[in-house]
């Protein structure tokens, strides 16, 4: 063989030292970019139309807070809602029972095939299809009658619309979790003696939450953004607290901007949560655990050289 | 007479239009090590997988420990168990795969432990000591609290087998537990065979290492298209054979 040799007996070779390759393009680039950010923040600071001081007066408003507070619990129990029923519906979609099968794909149909927007002015006006709802055996007696409009107010109308409408959504992410997941593991949990339940609980479901999680994850974060359709039907969250009061001062920009900064604020909390949800079960999916965002920032700011480029 | 661990009277099996299995007919002993050979394509796994009813066979018997599997017969009419009827069976019958199907999300103790807390419910420490013990004796002590990816196929393959071992069963089937395994690996994971097949247990291996079959096995039984071609002990199926589909296949992997 007469290729050239690259580890000498005597030693390593000299490392390469070459000038580097001029690239002005990108000096070019950056400079544009730079330039027009600064005009944007200058603007930002000086155009008095943002009127940062009534922005400042009204980011701790207890109006404001009281809104922030519903936007949250709207998320919440809608994606509360959301996952069981998704899960519910992805377990039914992959049942060998076609009529459950069948139904799931009807509900995910009906749901997802209509605006979320239409579905929330529908539950806010159920009252006017079934004014009174009853619970009961069905064909059967009935136990309450409860009236549709005391019942069903605008908060629950948006709890059931935004919570129903998400069921549809999460049933395909969660069923596209399920199948990612080797059937070689279901016949392994089987082959010792685990039930279908058991084995769907227990080996499938842990697994399949690496394929879930992330787009769960958006999927709250996109919550959070629609429950502001919620002002619609006045459920007085984030939004609509806002609207109420510069419809009184007629001051909706910095209105808009204090919503805008407390929606942000929110959307950051749940991409760290998100973050450690994914590492937790991404464990044992490769051989180290991935840093922590914390653990990461602080190896780049203390490591003497930087050597990830 | 004793009952055998395993008995198959003309188990038909097909997939869709495709008849894999066209009447197998075999016995297991208990404490008998069988190894099935062939082909691939001649319905060995299949046939490994209908013993512990991960698949239904269409037609024939199909019996283990005396009971028939996946049914019950009453009067002269065969009922389908019901499933937590077949996992109790299962639970009795260890299997272990081609490709290991270790749980990836729990380290080695929680891959041998989990079955003894989830379906014998054993009381959490009790499982996990014997599981230790099971994890010593396939020499993976030094492993507990290692995820399936940051062990070696060997590894993992100890790993299933210990798993398996767990439900302390009475039949062990073996799917081509080393067909996955870089060759410097095969004999730490035949060396766990080869002494499970001392301490007596009744085992059925799929296999295409024909040096343990005639070493460990007690019957050797060459499959292809479907059936039985030969069955018999290695010395006679491995140096003898007496059809000239088990001579050809002999000449192609030995």
């Amino acid at each position: 063989m007469s290729s050239p040799e690259v580890t000498s007996p005597a030693g390593r070779p000299d490392e390469i030292r070459a000038v580097p390759v001029r690239r002005p393009g990108r000096w070019i680039a950056a400079a544009i970019v730079l330039v027009i950010a600064a005009a944007l923040i200058r603007s930002v600071i000086v155009s008095p139309g943002f009127q940062w001081g009534v922005v400042g007066e009204y980011l701790f408003d207890h109006r404001i807070l009281a809104g922030l507070l519903v936007t949250i619990e709207l998320t919440v129990i809608a994606m509360a809602i959301g996952i069981v029923l998704g899960v519910i519906l992805a377990v039914m979609r992959l049942s060998p029972n076609p009529l459950l099968s069948r139904a799931s794909w009807c509900y995910i149909f009906f749901f997802r095939g209509t605006p979320v927007l239409v579905q929330l002015l529908f539950w806010y006006n159920i009252a006017a299809l079934y004014p009174k709802l009853s619970l009961g055996i069905p064909f059967g007696p009935a136990f309450v009658h409860p009236n549709a409009n005391t019942l069903i107010t605008a908060f629950r109308a948006g709890i059931l619309g935004l919570g129903l409408n998400e069921g549809a959504y999460m049933a395909e992410i969660v069923r596209a979790g399920i199948i990612s997941v080797d059937e070689g593991q279901a016949d392994a949990a089987q082959s010792l003696g685990m039930t279908r339940v058991q084995t769907l609980r227990r080996i499938v479901l842990p697994q399949a939450m690496r394929v879930i999680i992330p787009p769960t994850g958006n999927e709250t974060i996109s919550m959070l953004k629609t429950t502001s359709l919620a002002s619609v039907i006045t459920v007085t969250e984030l939004l609509y607290a806002a609207q109420l009061i510069y419809s009184v001062n007629f001051k909706p920009i910095p209105l808009l901007i204090t919503v805008s900064i407390w929606y942000l604020v929110c959307t950051s909390v749940l991409y760290v949560g998100q973050h450690y949800l994914e590492r937790y079960y991404g464990r044992g999916a490769s051989r180290e655990l991935a840093p922590t965002a914390l653990s990461r920032w602080r190896a780049a700011v203390l490591s003497p050289k930087h050597d990830w480029s | 007479m004793t009952v055998a661990m395993v008995r198959a009277e003309g188990v038909h099996k097909r997939f869709g239009r495709v008849e894999v299995l066209k009447g197998i007919t075999l016995e297991v002993q208990p404490g008998e090590v069988m190894c099935l050979l062939g082909p691939s394509g001649s319905g060995k796994s299949t046939f490994l997988r209908c013993i512990n009813h991960l698949e239904k066979i269409h037609a024939g018997l199909l019996s283990v420990d005396g009971e028939l599997v996946g049914y019950r017969q009453v009067g002269d009419r065969l009922h389908e168990l019901r499933e937590s009827e077949v996992a109790r069976k299962r639970a009795e019958i260890g299997m272990v795969f081609q490709h290991f199907n270790l749980f990836p999300h729990m380290t080695a103790l929680e891959n041998v432990s989990c079955a003894p807390i989830r379906v014998k419910r054993l009381a959490r420490e009790q499982a996990r000591s014997h599981a230790r013990e099971l994890l010593d004796r396939v020499g993976l002590l030094d492993k507990l609290d290692a995820y399936p990816a940051q062990l070696s196929g060997g590894q993992q393959q100890r790993v299933a087998i210990a798993r398996a071992l767990a439900m302390d069963p009475k039949l062990m089937l073996f799917d081509e537990p080393t067909s996955a395994l870089d060759p410097e690996l095969v004999g730490e994971v035949l060396e766990v065979m080869q002494q499970l097949a001392r301490d007596g247990m009744t085992m059925i291996v799929v296999t295409h290492e024909i040096g343990f079959a005639r070493e460990v096995a007690d019957t050797v039984v060459f499959m292809d298209g479907g059936v039985v071609v030969e069955s018999g002990p290695p010395a006679e199926v491995l140096g003898n054979p007496r059809h000239e589909r088990t001579r050809t296949f002999l000449s192609k992997v030995l």
